[in-house]
């Protein structure tokens, strides 16, 4: 049952996207509307959409020192101990 | 009232004793029962707060059984992971590793009720040899070198907690295990907090653990991903709450942890530096020392337990079914085991911390703390962890493992297949238990060590800057995802200094000194025998001429005289040897009256 609505959903793989695109845009649009009396710093009262721009920068940030640093000599071959 | 006191470490190793004498169609229920009736009897404790179990041992007092709040959460969770694993582990037949394990919680739980540092210490290292024969259970080369580095480092961590609280002793005459002055901090706080913080994977004293838990069998994975660590958050938050530095290590562990797992190809060591960085976060709320954020740190530690317990479940039935555990290797398996793809689901998207489920719950906590505490750069730093948490567990995992594209050998895709019906129980035991601690917050919150202090986690700014965060971390993979592909390498880290640094130990062995030592016999050979030679024919020649010379030449001398005197006196008369004796002795007598 699980299998098939997956498969259903990777045939219509460029509907899901839209569909998810359209999930986000409703939740940055409700966040706007959320009271921010509980935000802990000027920063989230002041900028619109600060934690979906949180979110996304830190996941850029993540993914890129992860790259950088692996490249910087720390992934090395798997039989690396073994010589 | 007196109430009777059965430790619940007790009656796992008295079980675990019995174990190999129970065979048959009676193992599988007896296996089920005695973690059962440790967990009834952690209820039953839990009923009644107290101290119990106090021995005089020598000049010290003994205290196995403290009950508190604090104990009580942490005895019940260990406890409850305890029937899950048993149950997970129920079809394997080899009985030494459910011993192992079995001992292995006896030693958490013990170090858990323990009040005194020699009562913890013994459960401490029993815990870590225990855990030990989980990883030798694998029984190929890899695990046993893996095994003997995860006990060697143990046992250095026990040593420095050993060294710790005997300096304790020595200046305070105190061995009750209790909060620590970390105001201002002697040698010796400092030597248990690193003894403890050790077990806690603490960086740069972490690399044992996703180097162990990658090697260790499918449910050894399972036993040692909830009790080692957090038997250490437990202690560290009995010992050592509002140690600053702590802030500072727990953050850079949550950051190390995450950025070490989007790097790594091994399922289950991606787990393993998962837990690095969520064991950062209980790190961090101990050091903010606040009564919120270690509600918190207990709360994680608990959600923490289930999750990631779940999450090695379904990583170690892939390795079951197919043997393999690299993401290199894996790939599509959503249509072969739809099962474990749920639980693993699951388990990703609690510890990532959606609504609904217990991550969301424990987290928010601990980064609350850090902003009610305005510690604003660890609020934020935890938050941005938590962003890499859902990329890493709740999107690049199940991505890699269950969709993308299919990198499974045919073998590898005959083989897999969801696993047998006990494992498929135990994973949803935990997957329910994640959603329920997260739909139902009272259930945990009331179990707490500080009462009285308020926190919602369902308020619709939380709710929406969670949902903020996840939406658009999930678009940022989605953008990005060729950079996270995995890799066939593996990442160098701290134990690279041990590793190598006994490498380096063999060969200054084999090369300078076995260079400087044919040297020397090369050297000797050369100068070393003609200079004995010289010098022997120099005694030689100076016993010659100089010893027997001396000793010679006096008796020539002696010889010559006498010779000489000889032919002066001794002319063979007699009457002229009488004479001139006689003569002589008459001068001396002469001599002698006069003078």
């Amino acid at each position: 049952m699980i299998v098939n609505l997956i498969d259903y959903l990777r045939d219509r793989l460029k509907t899901v996207i839209l569909c998810c695109y359209g999930i986000m845009a409703f939740i940055v649009f409700w966040s706007l509307s959320v009271d921010t009396s509980h935000a802990h710093t000027w920063a989230e009262k002041m900028i619109p959409g600060f934690w979906s721009l949180f979110g996304l920068v830190s996941c850029a940030i993540v993914i890129m020192v992860a790259r950088w640093f692996g490249k910087s000599g720390i992934q090395v071959r798997e039989d690396y101990y073994d010589n | 009232m007196t109430i009777s006191f059965m430790h619940p470490a007790l009656i796992m190793i008295v079980g675990a004793l019995l174990l190999p004498l129970v065979r048959g169609p009676f193992r599988k229920p007896y296996m089920f029962l005695i973690p059962l009736l440790t967990f009834i009897d952690v209820i039953y404790l839990s009923q009644h707060p107290g101290t119990y179990g106090v021995f005089q041992f020598m000049n010290w007092e003994l205290t196995f059984g403290r009950v508190d709040r604090l104990s009580m959460i942490f005895g019940f969770i260990m406890a409850l992971m305890a029937i899950i694993g048993t149950i997970y582990g129920m079809h394997v037949e080899d009985e030494w590793q459910h011993m192992a394990a079995w001992f292995y919680v006896a030693g958490s739980l013990g170090a858990i009720y323990a009040a005194d540092y020699i009562t913890l210490f013994l459960f401490w290292e029993m815990m870590a040899f225990a855990s030990t024969f989980l990883i030798w259970a694998r029984k190929d080369e890899e695990a046993l070198a893996a095994g003997y580095r995860y006990i060697l480092v143990h046992t250095f961590g026990g040593v420095v907690l050993l060294l710790g609280f005997v300096l304790r002793y020595q200046a305070t005459g105190d061995l009750s295990f209790d909060q620590l002055n970390v105001q201002s901090p002697e040698f010796y706080t400092w030597l248990i907090m690193i003894g403890l913080m050790l077990n806690a994977a603490v960086p740069p004293l972490h690399s044992w653990l996703p180097d162990a838990y990658s090697k260790a069998t499918a449910i050894g994975a399972v036993f040692m991903c909830a009790f080692t660590t957090k038997t250490a958050v437990y202690t560290l938050i009995r010992s050592c709450s509002g140690f600053d530095v702590l802030i500072y290590l727990g953050i850079i562990m949550a950051i190390y942890g995450i950025i070490y797992a989007i790097m790594e190809n091994d399922v289950r060591k991606l787990l393993g530096w998962e837990i690095v960085s969520q064991v950062g976060y209980m790190v961090a709320g101990v050091g903010i020392g606040t009564s919120l954020a270690i509600n918190g740190a207990c709360a994680h530690a608990f959600a923490h337990i289930l999750y990631k317990g779940l999450l090695f479940m379904a990583a170690g039935a892939i390795l079951t079914t197919t043997g393999r555990q690299k993401l290199t290797e894996l790939g599509g398996l959503y249509k072969k085991m739809p099962a474990t793809m749920i639980f693993m689901l699951i388990g990703g998207l609690a510890v990532s911390g959606l609504p609904l489920m217990s991550g969301f719950v424990s987290k928010s906590m601990i980064i609350a703390a850090a902003f009610e505490s305005h510690i604003l750069w660890a609020g934020f730093a935890l938050t941005l962890v938590s962003a890499g948490t859902f990329l890493a567990a709740g999107l690049r995992l199940p991505y890699l493992i269950f969709f993308g594209d299919n990198n499974c050998s045919e073998e590898t895709w005959e083989k897999a297949s969801d696993p047998s019906w006990n494992m498929q129980l135990a994973m949803a035991i935990g997957g329910f238990l994640c959603i329920f601690l997260g739909s139902y917050t009272p259930f945990l919150y009331n179990m707490l060590p500080n009462t009285g202090v308020v926190f919602h986690p369902y308020g619709s700014y939380h709710l929406s800057e969670t949902i903020q965060i996840m939406a658009f971390t999930a678009l940022g993979f989605f953008m990005l995802r060729k950079y996270v592909m995995p890799q066939n390498t593996i990442s160098l880290d701290m134990d690279w200094f041990y590793r190598m640094g006994g490498r380096a130990f063999y060969w200054t062995v084999e090369n300078p000194l076995q260079w400087f030592d044919n040297a020397l016999g090369k050297f000797y050979k050369a100068v070393g025998i003609s200079c004995l030679m010289t010098t022997s024919a120099f005694w030689s020649w100076f016993d010659w001429n100089g010893i027997d010379g001396v000793v010679d030449g006096t008796a020539r001398c002696v010889r010559a005289i006498g010779r000489r005197v000889t032919i002066v006196l001794q002319r063979g008369q007699i009457q002229q040897t009488i004479y001139y004796t006689v003569s002589f002795a008459a001068v001396i007598l002469v001599a002698y009256v006069w003078l």
